[in-house]
């Protein structure tokens, strides 16, 4: 099996708090990998780091057999590998379609290409996976004035327009009403089943991620705790202490 | 009639105002070709500081260098350096039109080619600097290129140049930079008007509503920046050659790098017409450059304070500019939809 993504004894600390200690995991092709742990347990820092976010303290991230950890943002998401935000990040001042064309791949672009207009092939793309996340009838409404949980959607729709090899979320469901999880579960499956997308996924919410991933890492005060399959992490007692003691 | 028609009508009616406006006030035609120029100045400011988010202050640096550069030319054409020391009421640097006109050309393309390839060196540099940082640093630079101008002998140094006198042949220097002005705004504001429906125009706006997040995408930003910057800079030197040729004298820190006047009101004139919306500079410095030469004529001594008064009351009042405040009146004659499609 190849791994899209090798990391390796990764370190980083804030001052004096170890947000990641010797930190590895390995993300196979085509597979969805979750990541869980409590609240400040280090799986956001985990993804900036792997992104070029900040520099490591100590470690090595391979994404397809290459080292990338010298490499700055975005040259990393060039590569082929994006990363969502908690906080949902979208452009505001402008609407659904043009923050789905702008988030094409820019792989190859050229100046030639920064100053074209986009092709039909563009629009009728961002249309079909607006239609995909449900957001075909706001399409032309401003961003900024989507819900909170319809911004969610916006921001996965612009990561799918990119192409991505491997898609990073962070946390996809927080924030979104429990009727339309589900709805959002199966979509994420389609993404890794149908588009051919490696996903791993930081979740908090326990249900969502043993329908998810076929493989879970979890992080306890920045050390890796255990991992496994689902049924042996839903049982794993040292995972069940981290998650009732940090509530 | 449809309203199809109004862009047409809209623009037949300028292209008449641009052509016969200056014909018809044959005493206000340095006043018209300013006007224009000021049009010039807040479409070119608001690249950065509409589009792209980033307030700059030190655009009026490629204003100058685009000035100096095309004089520099002319001399270097048909003059010894040695002969514009020669302070210029007494000199006059007589041309004939074809010279005259060569000069002016060739001056204005090494202009711009110095302005953008200057706007890529200072931008690959400090465009890496962010809100406040990026804003404050423009600042110095428009300061301190004044400055360094004034100690350059090659430019004449603190007490300025002249550019050739211009060709009687060619009849009033007013109407000459009336359409000068004119065609340079149009061309800026075709130009403006396509790069924004262009991969460039959503690229800078992803920039300034999500910087962070348009680099987690894998937009170039450094590029588009830079990019960003060379196009205000462009068309900036364009209209420092004219302003240049058309003042006649130039001197470092009143003509050419004038950045207490000239380099603020650009400023101004884009936030009172409206940032980032087309027709906002447009309006904007109409509204500004009109509203000032009346202040200037009947509040002697006092316009300063009522040009004060009024920005006051814009960003107290109309903090979206008249445009962006008739965008949020009526977004649907903007074509933005607020009502999503019932399917
Ligand atoms: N930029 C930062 N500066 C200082 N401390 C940080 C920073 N980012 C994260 N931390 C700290 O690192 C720890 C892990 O945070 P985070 O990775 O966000 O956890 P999680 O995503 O698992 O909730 C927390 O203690 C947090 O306060
Ligand atoms: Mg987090």
């Amino acid at each position: 099996m190849t791994m899209l993504l090798e990391v390796k004894g990764v370190s980083k600390s804030f001052g004096g708090v170890v947000a990641n200690h010797d930190i590895s995991i390995e993300v196979p092709e085509g597979k969805i990998i979750g990541l869980i742990g409590p609240n400040g347990s280090g799986k956001t820092t985990l993804f900036n780091s792997i992104v070029g976010y900040h520099p490591l303290d100590v470690g090595s991230i391979r994404f397809e057999g290459k080292e990338i950890s010298n490499l700055i943002v975005p040259q990393i998401a060039r590569l082929g590998m994006l990363r969502t935000f908690q906080q949902t990040r979208i452009y505001g001042k402008m609407t659904c379609v043009q923050n789905m064309q702008i988030s094409v791949s820019h792989r190859n672009t050229s100046i030639a290409h920064m100053f074209a207009k986009f092709s039909p092939e563009v629009m009728e793309k961002a249309d079909r996976l607006l239609e995909f996340v449900g957001l075909f009838s706001k399409r032309h409404l401003m961003a900024g004035d989507l819900s909170f949980g319809q911004q969610k959607l916006l921001e996965f729709a612009m990561a799918l327009m990119n192409d991505p090899k491997l898609l990073l979320l962070d946390e996809p469901t927080a924030g979104i009403n429990p009727t339309l999880i589900n709805g959002l579960i199966d979509r994420l499956k389609r993404a890794n089943a149908d588009f051919g997308i490696t996903l791993l996924v930081i979740e908090h919410n326990m249900r969502v991620i043993m329908n998810l991933a076929e493989h879970i890492y979890c992080l306890a005060h920045g050390e890796m705790l255990a991992e496994g399959e689902p049924a042996d992490i839903q049982n794993d007692q040292r995972v069940i202490d981290a998650y009732l003691g940090a509530h | 009639m449809s309203s199809n028609n109004k862009p047409v009508l809209l623009y037949g009616g300028i292209l008449l105002i641009g052509i016969f406006l200056p014909l018809a006030l044959p005493a206000f035609q340095t006043q018209i070709s300013v006007m224009w120029m000021m049009v010039t100045f807040a479409l070119t400011w608001d690249i950065l500081g509409g589009r792209m988010g980033y307030n700059s202050f030190g655009n009026i640096v490629f204003f100058g260098v685009g000035m100096y550069a095309s004089a520099s030319m002319q001399h270097e054409l048909y003059f010894d350096i040695g002969q514009f020391e020669v302070i210029s009421d007494q000199f006059n640097l007589q041309l004939t039109p074809e010279k005259y006109l060569f000069g002016l050309g060739l001056g204005m393309i090494v202009g711009a080619v110095i302005c953008v390839a200057l706007a890529w060196v200072l931008g690959s540099g400090i465009l890496s600097l962010r809100g406040h940082y990026f804003a404050i640093c423009t600042l110095g630079l428009g300061v301190a290129v004044g400055e360094l101008a004034g100690t350059i002998d090659y430019i004449g140094a603190g007490s300025g140049m002249a550019a050739p006198v211009f060709p009687l042949a060619m009849g009033s220097a007013g109407l000459f930079y009336s359409y000068f002005f004119f065609i340079l705004v149009v061309v800026t504001f075709f130009s403006l008007k396509w790069l924004y429906s262009t991969r460039f125009g959503l690229a800078i706006n992803a920039i300034r509503d999500d910087e962070d997040k348009a680099e987690a995408m894998g937009l170039h930003t450094t590029r588009y920046k830079t990019l960003a910057w060379c196009v205000s800079a462009f068309f900036l030197s364009f209209a420092g050659a004219g302003f240049g040729h058309l003042n006649g004298f130039i001197d470092p820190l009143d003509v050419a790098f004038p950045g207490a006047t000239f380099g603020v009101w650009m400023v101004l004139m884009a936030i009172l017409g409206g940032k980032g919306t087309l027709w906002g500079p447009v309006v904007g410095a109409l509204a500004f450059h009109i509203t000032q030469e009346f202040f200037w004529s009947t509040l002697l001594g006092w316009q300063r304070v009522a040009l004060g008064l009024m920005i006051v009351i814009v960003v107290v009042f109309f903090p979206l500019g008249i445009m962006g405040w008739a965008r949020e009146k009526w977004p649907e004659r903007f074509g933005h939809i607020l009502e999503e499609e019932s399917s």
